[in-house]
This record gives C-alpha cells, sequence and structure tokens, in this order.
C-alpha cells in the first residue's frame, strides 16, 4: 500500500495539536473559557453542537483512507458513538452523538491512525477535497494526492489565515473529467501541463453554493507547479483584507469576487503575487518535494491481470444481478485487469451516507485483501475500492451484496446526494432524509430504465446536500410553520457545471415524490439519444417542466 | 498590562494620545493612522518615540511605505475572529521591513497569541490577572515545529525535511 506515512514532524504536531485541545477543553469544563470563546476553538477541531447532541467532524484529506484508519473510524462510531458514522459531501465523517469530556480521547485516538478534526469547522481552510478516483483513473494527468498532502500540511493552523471572514475550502482535480465538483468551491486547482509541456494549475476562484450559489471563475490559466502555494497565499491574502465582516451571509470569497468583478480581483491577486519577493522563495515547492512526497503515494505493483476478463465474463454472462451491479458501480482503471468500485451507501430506505461499525470494518478487511488496503470517500457520500483485481469482482460483490453495501446505483436515481437536515442539523428548516428515503424506494424500480441521474438535497439554504448543482435539486424551507420543498432542474457540478432552474412554486413533503416523477417524464419525452438531464434542459429550457407541473395543479 | 512574545510581563510606558490631546516634550506617544495622515509634518520632528495605532481596515498601500519611520505600530483586534490584523502583520514584516516593535490590541485571547507571534507580533494587550491564572505564556510554546514559512523565520517542517534529505543524499 501507498499512502502517505506522517514522519516524525507530523506525528509529534498533531500530538501537540491534541494536547492543546484537551487543555482547551480543561478550561471549558472549568468554567475559565465562556461558550463564546470556546466556541471558535472547538469549531477549530471540528466540534459542533447540533440539536440533540455535540457532532464531530473528522476531515478525511483528499478522501483518501488506509484500512487501518477506516477501522478507527469504526472504533470510535463503536465506543463513543451510537455505532455508526456520516459521511458527508466534503469527504468528511461525522459522529453525531458524541459528548464534550469525550472528545480529546477521541482525537488522541484517531491521531494514532493520522486522522484529526484540524479546521474542519471555523473560518479557515476546510478539508482540501479531490477526485475518488486519484491514483486510478485511467484519465488523470498524475495523481492529485501528493499534492493535496502539500497543501494539507501547509494549511494546518495556518498562522494569517485562521480567521479569515469565513470558509475555505480547496479543492484539486486531476483529470478533464472533472469528479471532484471544482466549480462550487472557495478555490480550485486544475492540474494541467502548458504547451511546453510543464506541470502547474488553473486557479479558480469564487464558487460555493448557499444562499447565493456562483460558480468559480478562473483567475490564472497556468502557475507553475513550484509557484503553487505562493499564489495560493496570495489569493488568500486579497480575501482576508477585503472580503466582508459585517454580514455572515456574505463573506465567502464568492462574494468578493462578484462584487469586485473577476478582473478587479485578478488584478488585486497579481498585485499581490508580484510583490511578494522573499515570500515567494519562502513559499517554493521544490521538484524534490513533490518528488518525495509522490513517492509515498506511488501505485501499489498491481500484478499481471490480463487473464481475469475471461473469468469475469463467465461471471457476468452467469449472473445478471451481478452484471448489473458492474454496469454501474464497476469504473475503468488505469492498469490492466483492474477495476475502480464503488459502494453503494445508498441502499433505499437507509439513511443517506450513513455506515456502521460493522460495514465500515468489513471494508476494512475487504480494502486489505482485495484493493491494497486503501479505501475512498466520495463528494456523492459513497465509498470507493479503488483497485480490485476484476477476477476478484464476483467474490467483492457477494460479500459486499451480505452487508447490503452492493446496491447497484452508482450514479441513478436513487444515489442521491442528501444532507442530515432537520433530523439533526440545527441549521436545517426542514428534514431531507426522509424525502431521500421515500424519493429513492420510488425510483428504484424504473432508475436504469432513466439512465443517469443526479438527485441532490438540502434542508436549508446552506446547500449542503448541494442542491443547485443537482440534475434535480431538493431544498427544503420552512414556509407558516410547515415544511415546503422548492425544486430546480438542469443543475451539473461536473466540467460543464451549472446551475438548476426552480420549475415553480415549492411543494409540500408529500408532494415531493410525484412532482419528481413528472419532472422525469418530461425529461424522458423529450430527451434525445445520449441526452443526460443536464443536456435536455440546455437544449429546451425551462418551460416544458414547469408546464407539466402547472398542469398537474 | 503587555505580554511580550517571551512570555513576560510589563507595563505599558507609552501613552496613547486621542487625536485631540497634545504631547509633553519627548514623551513616547502613539497617534492615530487618521493624525498621522492629516499632519505627516508635525510628527516628522523626530525629537519622541513616535508610535502608530492601526485600524484593520487601511490597505498596505496606505501605511507600509511610512512603517519604517515608527519605533511602535498597535494593530487592532476589534473581535477575536476578525483577521484582518494578521495580514497587515505579515505586510509590516515581510514586505515593509518594519523592525519596530509590533503590538496586538483588541479582543487579544490565549489562544490567539500562537498566530499572532507568528505573524511577527512583539507584544500583546492583555487582562494581566486572567493571562497570569490561565497560563498564557505557555500558549506560545505547545507547538515546537510549523508547516508554513512566517515572520518568526522558524524553519518550516519542508525545508527541514528537504535538508535531511539532501544529507542523506549526500
Amino acid at each position: 500500500m501507498a499512502l502517505y506515512r506522517y514522519d516524525e514532524f507530523d506525528r509529534k504536531f498533531l500530538e501537540e495539536r491534541v494536547a492543546q485541545y484537551r487543555d482547551q477543553v480543561r478550561r471549558r469544563l472549568a468554567g475559565q473559557l465562556s461558550e463564546d470563546e470556546f466556541r471558535s476553538l472547538r469549531l477549530m477541531n471540528g466540534l459542533y453542537l447540533q440539536l440533540h447532541a455535540y457532532m464531530l467532524r473528522i476531515s478525511i484529506p483528499y478522501g483518501t483512507l488506509s484500512s487501518a484508519q477506516l477501522r478507527g473510524l469504526a472504533h470510535v462510531a463503536r465506543r463513543w458513538d451510537k455505532g455508526y458514522g456520516h459521511f458527508t459531501t466534503r469527504q468528511n465523517i461525522q459522529y453525531h452523538w458524541i459528548r464534550l469530556e469525550d472528545t480529546p480521547d477521541i482525537l488522541a485516538h484517531l491521531a494514532t491512525v493520522q486522522l484529526h478534526g484540524i479546521q474542519t469547522s471555523g473560518n479557515s481552510f476546510r478539508n482540501i477535497t479531490t477526485d475518488p478516483f486519484a491514483g486510478a483513473a485511467a484519465d488523470e494527468i498524475e495523481d492529485p494526492r501528493p499534492y493535496g498532502e502539500i497543501v494539507r500540511q501547509w494549511s494546518a493552523l495556518h498562522p494569517e489565515f485562521s480567521f479569515l471572514p469565513r470558509k475555505f475550502k480547496i479543492v484539486l482535480n486531476a483529470a478533464p473529467d472533472d469528479r471532484a465538483a471544482v466549480k462550487i468551491h472557495d478555490l480550485g486547482l486544475n492540474l494541467r501541463r502548458n504547451e511546453k509541456g510543464e506541470l502547474g494549475f488553473e486557479v479558480l476562484v469564487g464558487g460555493g453554493l448557499g444562499r447565493t450559489p456562483i460558480l468559480a471563475q478562473t483567475v490564472r490559466d497556468f502557475v507553475p507547479r513550484r509557484d503553487v502555494l505562493a499564489y495560493i497565499t496570495a489569493c488568500l491574502r486579497v480575501y482576508n483584507q477585503y472580503g466582508r465582516r459585517d454580514n455572515l451571509f456574505k463573506s465567502r470569497v464568492k462574494i468578493l469576487v462578484q462584487s469586485l468583478g473577476i478582473e478587479k480581483y485578478r488584478q488585486e491577486v497579481e498585485a499581490e503575487y508580484a510583490a511578494m519577493g522573499v515570500e515567494r522563495e519562502e513559499l517554493d515547492l521544490p521538484d524534490a518535494v513533490v518528488a518525495a512526497m509522490q513517492a509515498q503515494f506511488a501505485a501499489p505493483s498491481y500484478p499481471d491481470a490480463s487473464g481475469d476478463e475471461a473469468e469475469l465474463n463467465q461471471a457476468l454472462a452467469a449472473e445478471p444481478d451481478f452484471a448489473r451491479w458492474v454496469k454501474y458501480n464497476v469504473k475503468p482503471h488505469k492498469a490492466a485487469g483492474h477495476a475502480i468500485v464503488v459502494v453503494s451507501l445508498k441502499q433505499p430506505g437507509k439513511v443517506t451516507g450513513d455506515c456502521s461499525a460493522s460495514q465500515m470494518e468489513l471494508l476494512a478487511e475487504l480494502a486489505d485483501r482485495l484493493s491494497f488496503g486503501e479505501i475512498r470517500i466520495t463528494h456523492d457520500q459513497n465509498m470507493v475500492l479503488p483497485h480490485v483485481r476484476k477476477a476478484a469482482l464476483y467474490d467483492l460483490w457477494l460479500q459486499l451484496g451480505a452487508a447490503g453495501l452492493a446496491t447497484p446505483n452508482i450514479g441513478l436515481a436513487s444515489d442521491i446526494i442528501c444532507c442530515p437536515g432537520m433530523d439533526y442539523c440545527s441549521l436545517a428548516t426542514a428534514r431531507s432524509i426522509p424525502i431521500a428515503q421515500a424519493l429513492a424506494t420510488n425510483l428504484a424500480q424504473r432508475e436504469q430504465e432513466i439512465g443517469p441521474l443526479q438527485i441532490k438535497i438540502s434542508g436549508c439554504i446552506n446547500a449542503c446536500g448541494h442542491h443547485h448543482v443537482g440534475h434535480i435539486g431538493i431544498l427544503g424551507l420552512e414556509k407558516n410553520g410547515a415544511e415546503s420543498y422548492q425544486i430546480t432542474v438542469g443543475g451539473s457540478d461536473n466540467a460543464q457545471a451549472a446551475l438548476g432552474g426552480i420549475v415553480g412554486p415549492a411543494v409540500a413533503a408529500h408532494e415531493v415524490t410525484a412532482t419528481v416523477d413528472r419532472l422525469i417524464d418530461v425529461y424522458l419525452r423529450l430527451r434525445r439519444d445520449g441526452e443526460q438531464f443536464p443536456d435536455t434542459y440546455r437544449r429546451v429550457g425551462l418551460a416544458p417542466f414547469k408546464e407539466a407541473l402547472v398542469v398537474a395543479r | 498590562m503587555l505580554l511580550d512574545r517571551n512570555g513576560g510581563f510589563r507595563p505599558d510606558s507609552w501613552r496613547h494620545l486621542a487625536d485631540d490631546e497634545a504631547p509633553a516634550d519627548g514623551e513616547a506617544v502613539t497617534i492615530s493612522f487618521k493624525r498621522w495622515q492629516a499632519e505627516p509634518e508635525r510628527w516628522s520632528d523626530r525629537t519622541r518615540p513616535l508610535g502608530l495605532r492601526l485600524s484593520n481596515d487601511v490597505p498596505p498601500a496606505a501605511f507600509g511605505p511610512a512603517a519604517t519611520r515608527f519605533a511602535l505600530i498597535v494593530l487592532n483586534f476589534p473581535r477575536f475572529i476578525d483577521g484582518r490584523a494578521y495580514s497587515q502583520a505579515r505586510l509590516l514584516r515581510g514586505r515593509f521591513g518594519f523592525k519596530g516593535e509590533l503590538r496586538a490590541g483588541g479582543n487579544v485571547l490565549r489562544d490567539q497569541l500562537m498566530f499572532m507571534a507568528r505573524c511577527g507580533f512583539d507584544s500583546f494587550e492583555v487582562d494581566a490577572e486572567r493571562a497570569r491564572a490561565e497560563n498564557w505564556p505557555q500558549a506560545f510554546r505547545e507547538f515546537e515545529q510549523f508547516y508554513q514559512p512566517a515572520a518568526d523565520r522558524r524553519e518550516t517542517i519542508l525545508r527541514q525535511r528537504l535538508r535531511s534529505w539532501q544529507t542523506a543524499a549526500e
């Protein structure tokens, strides 16, 4: 297995962080810190106070876990929570039933497997996310994760940027087919080559959803690889000085970029970057550092598996259910005879993104046996075994199936993104989990006929469920004391990212399923060969979808 | 009371003039940026140690070039979550060559001291009673190493690693 291993510096740093946090909790419990003062400290370690209990959010950097780390997460679920965890749209895991007093021990335990909650909340850098197929995908330029680790380290307890106007999410992508939703992040880094064949990054700034959804724009087409930390510093410094702090809802960098305009923001960043001088040298990223980091993520030595196809084909022919699972949940791998397996956490009727300790332990074991000890978390709340031999797929399918983890629905209608909503979250204005459950159960029957479809549900305007970029987006609102749901169509979060359009007045909870059915019917009626929902929407516009709902009313 | 970055406490020896107050001869005083801007010639006679109080919304281009004129610059944290002065401090140290005393005023709390010290602050306006009771000086020593270059010029973890790899390679 080749994943980043902490050295003595990293270990010491994290131990010191846990000790510091332990002391902060002690001071809070002793009454030396007010809740207001403690709040920002606990948030910087990922601890929220929610409706029923504390919630602890643990960062899964660039969505990659070793089997040992996944076992560590399972242990926390079993010992300190109710036996499960919740994987989020930001490649994090959340525990929703945590006691404040236990949190230092939990973080100390996680530190032994190189995991932490540093900056999983608060107005600073959040978890660095990337393509869940990184290092395995056939279409990537390079594995983006070494850069993810470099940025993770650079951003950890940053002295200048720990009290930004608002949170700041960085995303990395190294493939033409954007599987990381780059344009809905505060800062996106697209790895690319220039005409001379040199590596560098396109830098995008100012994406985000929430109550003002905006897609990120390019600040610079190409920043040489060695200058990337300096350039990001310039982007952040402009934001730290000029981002709004008077209104929580206008304080993300997207609002700054929008109000200055991308041209003016770019000028400010370029001026700052040009003036950096010695700081630029200090932030220089030498090739030797990149090479050493890449060595840590070196691809496993895949066995010769070229004979695996025949065996797989036999199983496919013999077992239609297996063939269906392979069709939707298995993706192409760069190594011959291997495949990427997406493990669905979306069994209809279950809570989106939830995973029990036993399921985590099973996946850790399967990863050890069949996937070089690696697991990934996806931003659409599934898990991935990234390096599976094709000959092992059938056995893997049987074992996943026995644990309720082989629902053949990746990318289909029942593979719904959904935030925890009012069942857990103190910000929510409506429930989202029961809506997702009802939709998944209803659509599972005809989802193969529908084909690829992304439904995304948020329980409030903060848009953790990314509803604006769902092919069908559902936003839970509260109107006169009742839950109601606003529906959008035509959004997309890939390289052709787009925000959806509102189809009409919000509907009541019990009307959501029928409304979504009608919208899907319009799409099925109007789509041309090969068109996905957003393609049809781009061609026909909002009107046919609106009309269908008006007629129904 | 002031807390120093080395962990010691000391009284403030500067007088912080309101905009309509006059200084005594030779007295060490700080003035607001507004007052400095309004009458720079009045304060340029160098007959006294002069300090500047800067609010956190003054852009670097406005205060940077004059920074070396002052023996003390006081930056302000109106609320501890308002982090603009961290960038001001970094720029004063890194870009404008300010070598005088850099002081943090306003809502200065224990758990921000480390960040402030790394950005180049030397001294901190604190409630001494609380700071002693909660052992604030310890806050500067909670971490031995850091990942980012900063005004404290500590060698970063990255550079230390690079050095050890190069030694190993030789």
